[in-house]
C-alpha cells in the first residue's frame, strides 16, 4: 500500500538528524509559549516565519509541528499546576487538574495530560494519514444549521456539567453570554456594547478572560483569605507517576476524547474548545464516581486533554487536504506552506507528496518527542507548587499580565484583565463556577453567528434548521441530555444517578 | 513589554537574522502593522522589514503589531502618538477605508500621509462545480429574479467582499440593501461552506479561489480586475459581462503626520527603491502577490476616489449613514 510506502519515507525525512534538532527547538519553544498564557502557537509561528524563510521546507515544517503540538501541551501544564489556562483549549483541563495539583496528585494529572496527549495525537495523526479525503467530505458537508446544532448539544450538557446548582451555573454562563455580545457584530457590521471605547470592538478576547477569571481571581481570593487560608498545598502526595488505579480511569477517556477531538477538528468552524467541553460533560455523565468531578477527577483531566490534541491534528485535515485554513495557527502555517512556493488544497498530495507525508511523519515525530521530553518533567514540574505562596501568587501575575500584554499591548486590554479578575474573585466568594462564563463567551457568539446564517440562507424559514439529518441527530441528542434524567425520574421514581452532586 | 516578550521569543533567531548594515539611508525603522501576525498586513510588514534590512536601505527595522477594529485601533495609535516621527510608518489597506467609515473611527486616513500603494489582489465571484450558474450573465439573471436567493458567502460585513458585492449589485440595478450576505469570520470557513454547497456564490480575493478551481471544484465566474489576470486568463472581468465595476484590494504603507516634506521625500525614495529591487520582486512572486505600485499625487488621487466610493456604497448598502 503506497500510503505506507510514502509515510515510512517521510519518516525516514523527519529522522534526519538536523531535522529532529528542528523537532526539539520546536517543540521546546511550543512548550514555553504554552505555558505562557496569551502567546499561542500561532503568534510564535508568525514571527519565526520571517526567519525560517532561509531554512529548507522540510526542518521548518517540522519546526511548526513541533511548536503547534507543544503549544498544545504546554497549555495544560499552566493549566494543572497554576489554574493559569495558556490557551482556550486547555480551560477544562484546569477544572479538575487544578483540584488533583492542590492534593497532591499533580504528577498524574501531569501524567495523564501527557500520556493522552501523547495516544490522542498519535491515532489522529494516524486518522489525517490515513482517512483525510473521507473526513473532510464529512466535514464539509456540515451547514451552519449543523454547526447550530452542535452548539446547542454543547450549550445543554455542558450548563449542567459545571458547578453545584443549575442556577448558579446557568448565571455564570449567561455573564459569559453578556460578554459575547460586546464587538462589531460579523453579520452587520455594527458595533454592539461598545460605548464608545474602540478596543472593545474586536470584543472580549478569551484568554484574556479565562486568565484573568482563574488566574487573577485565583490570587485574589488568596490574598483576602489572607492568615484565614490554612490550606497547604503537597506538591506530592503518593507516586508522582501514576498508579495502576490512575491507568484504568485513564485510557478510555483518552479514547473518547480523541474520538470527540479528530472529527470536531477537521470541522471548518468546529475548533479545539468544543471537543473539551463536550468531553468532560461526557465523562462526568460516565464517571462511576460523580462526586470527585469538582474535587480532582482524573477522567476530567484525561479526556479533555485527549480531545484537544486529537483536535489540533483534526484542524489539519482541511489544511492540506483543501488548503483550509480553520484556525490562526493554521492559516499562518499555510503562509509557511506558500513561503515555500506549494499551495495547500485538493493537489497538494499530489504535487509534494514528500512534504507533506514529511510533515505527518513529524507530527509522530514531535508527539514522541513531547512525551519523552515531558513524563521525566513531570516531577521537577510539580515542585513548582512547593514555591512559598506569596512568591507563587506573585510570579502567577506577572506571568498573566506578562503573556496578556504580549499579545496585545493595550491598556484597555490591562484594564479588562483586572477588571474581569475582580469579577472572578466575586465569583468565586460566593461560590458561583467560573467556567460557564468563558464557555459562554466562546459558544455565544459562535452559536449566534450559525443560526443567522442558517435563516440567511433560508431566507428566514426557520425549518431550515430541522430539515438536515445531522441537525436533527444533534437537536435529539440534546434533548436527551436535558430530559434524559427527568424521564429516568418520572419512569423508575428515582433520581438519576448521575448530575445528583446538589449541595 | 511586547519587545521583552517578542525579544525572548527570538532570541534563537537573532544568529540567522541579518544584523543592521552600518550605511543604510536611514538608521531606524518601526513599522505598525495595525492586525495581528499572519494576516495580510502583518506579511506586508515583515516583507518590507525582510526586503529593507537586506538591501540595506534601512539599518534596523523592526515591526510591531496592534491588532483590532479593521487596523483602526492601530490607525488610532500611530496618529496620535506619531506626530513628526520619520521614523515610524504604517501599513494598511482598502480594508481601513471602509473600517474607518463602518466603526465611526475617530481617525482617518487624511491624518496620515501616505507614501505608496504597494500590492493589491482582486476579487474574484466563485460557485460550486456542480452549480447551475455558469457565467456572470447566470448570476446577473438570478439577481434580477430575486436577489435574496441568491447568497454570497465572504469575509466581515462592510469588508472588501461585501463592498464588491454591493457594487456588482449595484451596477446590474438591483437594490444592493437586498445583497443576501453572509459573512464568515475566516477564509476557510466561508470557503468550507462554498465547497459544501451551503451557499450560491463566493466572493473572496482570487488566490483563495484559485487552487480550488484548478482542482475542478469551484468554477470562478469573474474578476474585478480592470483586464484579465495572467494567474487566470480564462476567467473574464466582471466589465467584459457588462457590469461597471473594477476594484483592488490594495496594501499600502503611510508615514506619520505632520513630517517635513523632506522626510516625506526621503521615505519615499526608500520605498521606491525598495519597490524596484530584486528582493522585493521575489518577494511578491513567492507571496503570489501583484505589484501595483502607485505613489505621490497619483495615490492620492486615487485614495480619494476610493474613499469616496466606499462610503456611497456602504451607504447604499445600509451600513453607513
Amino acid at each position: 500500500m503506497d500510503t505506507f510506502a510514502a509515510l515510512s519515507q517521510g519518516v525516514m525525512v523527519a529522522l534526519q538528524p538536523i531535522n529532529l534538532l528542528f523537532a526539539f527547538v520546536g517543540v521546546m519553544l511550543g512548550t514555553a509559549v504554552g505555558v505562557l498564557p496569551g502567546i499561542g502557537p500561532a503568534l510564535t509561528v508568525a514571527l519565526l516565519l520571517p526567519i525560517t524563510f532561509k531554512l529548507d521546507p522540510a526542518g521548518s515544517l517540522i519546526m511548526f509541528a513541533g511548536i503547534y503540538y507543544g503549544g498544545m501541551y504546554g497549555g495544560s501544564t499552566a493549566s494543572i499546576l497554576l489554574n493559569t489556562p495558556g490557551e482556550s483549549a486547555s480551560i477544562v483541563t484546569a477544572l479538575e487538574g487544578n483540584k488533583m495539583a492542590r492534593a497532591g496528585r499533580g504528577g498524574p494529572a501531569l501524567a495523564t495530560a501527557a500520556i493522552g496527549s501523547f495516544v490522542a495525537g498519535t491515532i489522529a495523526t494516524i486518522g489525517l494519514a490515513l482517512i483525510a479525503p473521507t473526513i473532510v467530505d464529512i466535514a464539509i458537508s456540515f451547514g451552519p444549521e449543523d454547526y447550530f446544532a452542535l452548539m446547542v448539544l454543547a450549550f445543554t450538557t455542558v450548563s449542567a456539567a459545571f458547578g453545584s446548582s443549575v442556577t448558579r451555573g446557568l448565571t455564570s454562563l449567561f455573564v459569559g453570554l453578556s460578554l459575547g455580545l460586546i464587538g462589531i457584530d460579523l453579520q452587520s457590521g455594527q458595533a454592539r456594547l461598545s460605548f464608545g471605547v474602540p478596543d472593545l470592538l474586536d470584543g472580549v478576547e478569551v484568554t484574556t478572560l479565562a486568565v484573568a477569571l482563574f488566574a487573577i481571581g485565583e490570587t485574589l481570593s488568596v490574598v483576602a483569605a489572607g492568615a484565614r487560608a490554612d490550606e497547604i498545598i503537597e506538591p506530592v502526595k503518593g507516586s508522582v507517576f501514576m498508579n495502576r488505579e490512575d491507568w484504568k480511569r485513564s485510557w478510555k477517556p483518552w479514547l473518547r476524547g480523541t474520538f470527540l477531538g479528530f472529527p470536531i477538528g477537521a470541522m471548518p468552524a468546529g475548533g479545539a474548545e468544543i471537543p473539551t467541553f463536550l468531553s468532560y460533560a461526557l465523562e462526568k455523565r460516565l464517571c462511576r464516581k460523580p462526586g470527585e468531578f469538582g474535587n480532582g477527577a482524573i477522567e476530567g483531566v484525561a479526556g479533555p486533554e485527549a480531545a484537544n490534541n486529537a483536535a489540533a491534528a483534526g484542524v489539519l485535515v482541511p489544511l492540506l487536504t483543501l488548503g483550509l485554513p480553520t484556525s490562526a495557527t493554521a492559516a499562518i502555517m499555510l503562509a509557511g506552506f506558500q513561503q515555500y512556493g506549494m499551495n495547500p488544497g485538493p493537489l497538494l498530495f499530489a504535487t509534494n507528496p514528500d512534504l507533506v507525508w514529511g510533515l505527518i511523519a513529524s507530527l509522530f515525530i514531535a508527539n514522541g518527542m513531547l512525551l519523552v521530553l515531558n513524563l521525566p518533567l513531570v516531577g521537577l514540574w510539580v515542585r513548582l507548587l512547593a514555591i512559598p505562596r506569596p512568591w507563587l501568587y506573585g510570579g502567577i501575575l506577572v506571568f498573566a499580565t506578562l503573556g496578556t500584554l504580549g499579545a496585545n499591548p493595550s491598556l484597555v486590554e490591562l484594564g479588562m484583565l483586572l477588571i474581569f479578575g475582580l469579577l472572578g474573585y466575586v465569583l468565586r466568594r460566593y461560590d458561583y463556577p467560573i467556567a460557564p462564563v468563558v464557555v459562554g463567551l466562546i459558544l455565544g457568539p459562535l452559536a449566534e453567528q450559525q443560526l443567522r446564517r442558517a435563516l440567511a440562507i433560508s431566507v428566514g424559514d426557520p425549518l431550515v434548521l430541522f430539515q438536515s439529518p445531522v441537525a436533527l441527530t444533534l437537536f435529539a441528542l440534546s434533548a436527551l441530555a436535558l430530559f434524559g434524567p427527568l424521564l429516568f425520574y418520572v419512569f423508575t421514581g428515582r433520581k438519576a444517578p448521575v448530575g445528583a452532586d446538589e449541595d | 513589554m511586547k519587545h521583552l516578550v517578542s525579544g525572548a521569543l527570538l532570541a534563537a533567531a537573532v544568529a540567522v537574522a541579518p544584523l543592521g548594515a552600518a550605511y543604510a539611508d536611514i538608521n531606524e525603522l518601526k513599522i505598525i502593522a495595525p492586525a495581528a501576525p499572519g494576516g495580510g498586513w502583518d506579511q506586508t510588514a515583515r516583507s518590507i522589514q525582510h526586503v529593507l534590512q537586506s538591501d540595506k536601505l534601512v539599518g534596523n527595522v523592526q515591526v510591531l503589531n496592534v491588532p483590532g477594529a479593521g487596523g483602526t485601533i492601530g490607525l488610532a495609535q500611530f496618529v496620535n502618538s506619531s506626530k513628526g516621527d520619520p521614523n515610524v510608518m504604517i501599513v494598511g489597506g482598502y480594508v481601513m477605508v471602509g473600517a474607518i467609515i463602518t466603526n465611526k473611527s475617530p481617525v482617518n486616513l487624511s491624518m496620515v500621509t501616505p507614501i505608496a500603494r504597494l500590492t493589491g489582489e482582486y476579487e474574484a465571484i466563485a460557485v460550486p462545480a456542480a452549480s447551475p450558474l455558469k457565467s456572470l450573465a447566470d448570476l446577473v439573471v438570478a439577481l434580477k429574479a430575486d436577489p435574496q436567493k441568491v447568497s454570497w458567502a465572504g469575509g466581515s460585513a462592510g469588508g472588501t467582499d461585501h463592498i464588491t458585492a454591493g457594487l456588482f449589485t449595484k451596477a446590474i440595478g438591483v437594490d444592493p440593501r437586498k445583497v443576501n450576505y453572509i459573512a464568515f469570520s475566516g477564509g476557510g470557513e466561508s470557503l468550507a461552506s462554498l465547497l459544501g454547497g451551503k451557499v450560491t456564490v463566493g466572493i473572496s480575493s482570487l488566490s483563495e479561489y484559485d487552487a480550488q478551481a484548478k482542482a475542478g471544484k469551484l468554477r470562478i465566474l469573474g474578476v474585478s480586475s480592470p483586464t484579465r489576470l495572467p494567474e487566470a486568463p480564462d476567467v473574464p472581468t466582471f466589465k467584459e459581462a457588462g457590469v461597471d465595476v473594477e476594484i483592488q484590494n490594495w496594501r499600502m504603507i503611510a508615514a506619520a503626520p505632520g513630517i517635513t516634506p523632506e522626510q516625506k521625500q526621503e521615505l519615499s525614495q526608500t520605498i521606491e527603491k525598495m519597490v524596484k529591487s530584486k528582493a522585493w520582486t521575489d518577494m511578491l512572486a513567492q507571496k503570489g502577490w501583484a505589484n501595483t505600485y502607485l505613489s505621490g499625487d497619483a495615490f492620492d488621487a486615487q485614495l480619494a476616489k476610493d474613499i469616496a466610493a466606499t462610503q456611497t456604497i456602504l451607504k447604499d448598502i445600509g451600513l453607513a449613514q
